[in-house]
């Protein structure tokens, strides 16, 4: 990176997901190529730009024509072609172009065109692990202004005029929580960043961290500041090691700058931020959970009241807020409150992450106004099913949320319109399902989640989930009977009004939606010993396609039971007897001649 | 990725107290540090032994019965020894969907090991883990430090090989 202004700026995407699609290997070939030729460019990483289903993925950015172009599926060999093509001859090459500024019809444009970045307003646009491009976007003036010019009671009174509402799952106004523990007795209070991230299928948090960890951290000190709580912690997973590397060398360039510590921005104000890290524990992302873990001990929940706002953390007052909250907070004070009210719906303001996976054309991070419909976040955003295949469901909001069928795409993303289907907003995470998903495994899946995770503090949710899990692996196993279905539904009733913890509570969400939408699979399941899906072992049979086998001997050789068999180059056949359904023949064909029913 | 071949995991011997007495030092005015005392001591030994741990009861004014509580509530402490490299198989949501079962019964299919369990040759030890947030990249698999995404089973056994050092030539 030199001084002097190069032509062209080429930004590598490097979070975890680019680097888990091979961002390593084109970094190595990009450094070396610039390094020993003399192109015009200078190279910098960026975290994660939210074209996950690109990666990895080089922005160029050509100074003299202010214009940009995206180029995904790189690898090392592609991006020594770009050097060539694009920096040094000024050719775009289009085929491997993923978005340009200029026109955003072009290509996968619309990705980013459809969407409204508030909490990512940084992500992939700035080098994560320099704090000068943080602040040559405006960062850290929220956090000035904040301190220097208003009261903490003007702070809160901003944040509540945002209508912005927890992003961790509950949606509990955010400024009425500042509030609570700003009016809490006590000189010694504290902060909590929960970046738990625990449901598998989130990954915003996971992506923010990484993408832009000043943001968190400019939220927390305005928080920190509003509450009156002179430490901060940010307890983040270990699952997730290079968002805690980021963190820790964002805050050590702060103390570096004065910007944490004592008497920040010239003021008489302290605060400081400690990282503490899990250690594999799902039920911690629940804040009295948490808590317990930061002190040190298991990380079981505790009934509430006492809330968090008058005895948390070391039994004083404490306030714990999800990392997208706290990342849309100094946005919120340079803009204004009204301003960020005027995105959403009635009751849910601004903007709303969420992670797109599954069976989705485009997987990757979709930041869309609060209202947008499930149809506009998966199709317009998302890009549709894969593979032109048929819309089947949407999981939402991980194993405390719901399977969503085609009927309701049409709902808007709003805590209460979502809640009202039988699913949650939770953290945002959306996994697509397609015909090759079965509903009944999924549900299965997620009560298998729980019942592991379950603390075991409570009887319903640890005992509870237990037996639903029981009933469910039965269904799977081509054993359930009809009673079952009603079975499942007393059971989630009492559980669900049982539990100590949210975790307990929301637990049979998945089971529930299922049955709503999906009955007609626990019925193929039950009565007709069938899974359409072609998932559940026990109840379906691999064939071979005659026609298209080409007797390669592939599956042959990999399967463990030796139910395949056939002469080389004569079309194989599959004993129904002998074969236990692993599948990994299926996953051997190279003519995919073999399938699943 | 690639760079997956030359980081080799060293653990200090159970016998040598030495790490375990400067990480003791280290926290030694904190609060509540019993989680991180416990983190950075397996990722000292690699483990947490017996041993290790009542010599930490003592030292640090805990009772072992608290130690083991917090060792076994929490999903990253392990109390057996690993191999160099851990194999994590994410069955997160996604993972599971597009088919996180296949990955480990192929893993398993080429170590000859089950779920939780070490190679003979201690180069491996098979988990399964959570979602490791690369959702859109699944099914996921970490050997060691280094992410794989978009797996296919087919792919396994190359990987695998490659943390072999030289590559073998292995009989077909
Ligand atoms: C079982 C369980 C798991 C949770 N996991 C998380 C999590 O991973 N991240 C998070 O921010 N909130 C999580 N929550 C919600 C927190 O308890 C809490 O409501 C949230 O951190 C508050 O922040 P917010 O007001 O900014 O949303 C979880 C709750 C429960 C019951
Ligand atoms: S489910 Fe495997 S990375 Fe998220």
């Amino acid at each position: 990176m030199g001084e002097e202004r190069t032509r062209y700026k080429l930004v590598l995407g490097y979070g975890t997901c680019g680097i888990a699609a091979g961002a390593n290997a084109v970094k190595t070939a990009l450094e070396e190529a610039v390094e020993k030729g003399s192109y015009d460019v200078d190279l910098d990483i960026a975290g994660c730009m939210g074209y996950c289903f690109k990666e990895p993925i080089i922005e160029v950015t050509d100074r003299e024509r202010d214009y940009s172009v995206v180029y995904g599926d790189l690898d090392a060999k592609k991006v020594l072609q770009v050097l060539e093509e694009h920096i040094l001859n000024g050719r775009v090459i289009e085929e491997w172009v993923v978005r340009k500024s200029d026109d955003p019809s072009f290509g996968e444009g619309d990705f980013l065109a459809n969407q409204h970045r508030i909490v990512l307003r940084n992500c992939g646009r700035i080098n994560p692990e320099s704090i000068d491009e943080y602040i040559a976007v405006g960062g850290y003036q929220a956090a000035r202004k904040a301190l220097t010019q208003m009261t903490s009671e003007e702070v809160i009174d901003e944040v509540s005029k945002s209508g912005l509402r927890g992003r961790g799952g509950a949606g509990f106004p955010t400024g009425t929580k500042w509030g609570f523990a700003r009016k809490a007795r006590g000189e010694e209070k504290y902060l909590v960043c929960n970046a738990d991230e625990g449901d598998p299928g989130a990954f915003m948090d996971r992506s923010v961290l990484e993408g832009d960890p000043h943001s968190v951290i400019e939220g927390m000190i305005i928080a920190g500041y509003a509450i009156g709580a002179k430490q901060g912690y940010i307890y983040c997973r270990a699952e997730y090691p290079l968002a805690l590397k980021r963190l820790e060398i964002a805050i050590d360039h702060l103390h570096q700058r004065g910007y944490l510590g004592k008497g920040i921005f010239g003021t008489d104000w302290d605060f400081d931020i400690k990282i503490k890290k899990g250690a594999g524990a799902f039920v911690c992302g629940e804040e009295t959970a948490l808590m317990a873990s930061i002190e040190g001990r298991r990380g079981m929940p505790n009934p509430r009241p006492p809330f968090p706002a008058n005895e948390g953390l070391w039994r004083k007052p404490t306030n714990i807020n999800n990392v997208e909250t706290l990342a849309a907070v100094p946005w919120i004070i340079s803009h204004g409150g009204d301003k960020y009210a005027e995105l959403g719906t009635e009751k849910s303001k601004g903007t709303k992450v969420f992670c797109l996976a599954g069976k989705v054309r485009r997987s990757g991070l979709a930041e869309v106004p609060m209202g947008y419909t499930l149809r506009q976040v998966i199709f317009d955003v998302g890009g549709g099913v894969r593979e032109g295949k048929e819309f089947k469901a949407v999981q939402m909001g991980g194993p405390s949320g719901g399977c969503l069928p085609a009927e309701l795409l049409d709902t808007p993303v709003d805590y209460e319109a979502i809640t009202a289907t039988g699913a949650i907003m939770g953290s945002g995470g959306m996994i697509v399902a397609d015909s090759s998903t079965c509903m009944v495994d999924l549900a299965r899946y997620f009560l298998s989640f729980t019942q592991e995770e379950s603390c075991g503090k409570c009887v319903p949710c640890r005992i509870g989930t237990k037996r639903m899990l029981e009933i469910l692996t039965r269904i799977c196993e081509g054993k359930g009977v009809p009673e079952d279905m009603e079975k499942l539904q007393t059971l989630a009733a009492d559980i669900k009004a049982a539990s100590l913890c949210a975790l307990g509570g929301t637990a049979p969400n998945p089971v529930l939606t299922t049955l709503k939408y999906f009955r007609n699979e626990y019925e193929d399941h039950i009565l007709r010993h069938k899974c359409t899906a072609g998932v559940c072992p026990a109840l379906i049979t691999l064939f071979i396609n005659e026609e298209t086998c080409t007797g390669c001997g592939a599956c042959l050789k990999v399967c463990p039971t030796g139910a395949i068999s056939g002469e080389k180059k004569e079309p194989h056949k599959i004993d129904p007897e002998l074969c236990i359904r692993c599948k990994l023949c299926l996953s051997r064909c190279p003519t995919e001649s073999i399938w699943a029913e | 990725m690639e760079e997956g071949c030359n980081h080799k995991h060293r653990f200090a011997s159970v016998d040598d107290l030495r790490p375990l007495e400067e990480i003791l030092k280290r926290y030694e005015k904190e609060k509540g540090a019993l989680i991180p005392l416990l983190q950075e001591t397996q990722e000292a030994y690699g483990y947490l032994d017996e041993k290790i741990m009542r010599m930490l009861a003592k030292k640090a004014g805990y009772q072992l019965s608290q130690i083991y509580g917090v060792a076994t509530f929490y999903t990253q402490f392990r109390l057996q020894p690993i191999g160099e490299y851990l194999i994590k198989v994410c069955h997160g949501t996604a993972c599971h969907v597009a088919g996180a079962d296949l990955i480990t019964e192929e893993v398993c299919n080429q170590l000859g090991i089950k779920e939780k369990e070490t190679t003979p040759d201690g180069k491996f030890t098979l988990e399964s883990v959570m979602c490791v947030g690369a959702c859109s990249l699944s099914p996921i698999m970490i050997v060691g430090e280094d992410t794989h995404g978009k797996l296919k089973p087919t792919a396994i056994k190359k990987i695998l090989k490659s943390y072999y050092g030289e590559p073998k030539e292995e009989d077909e």
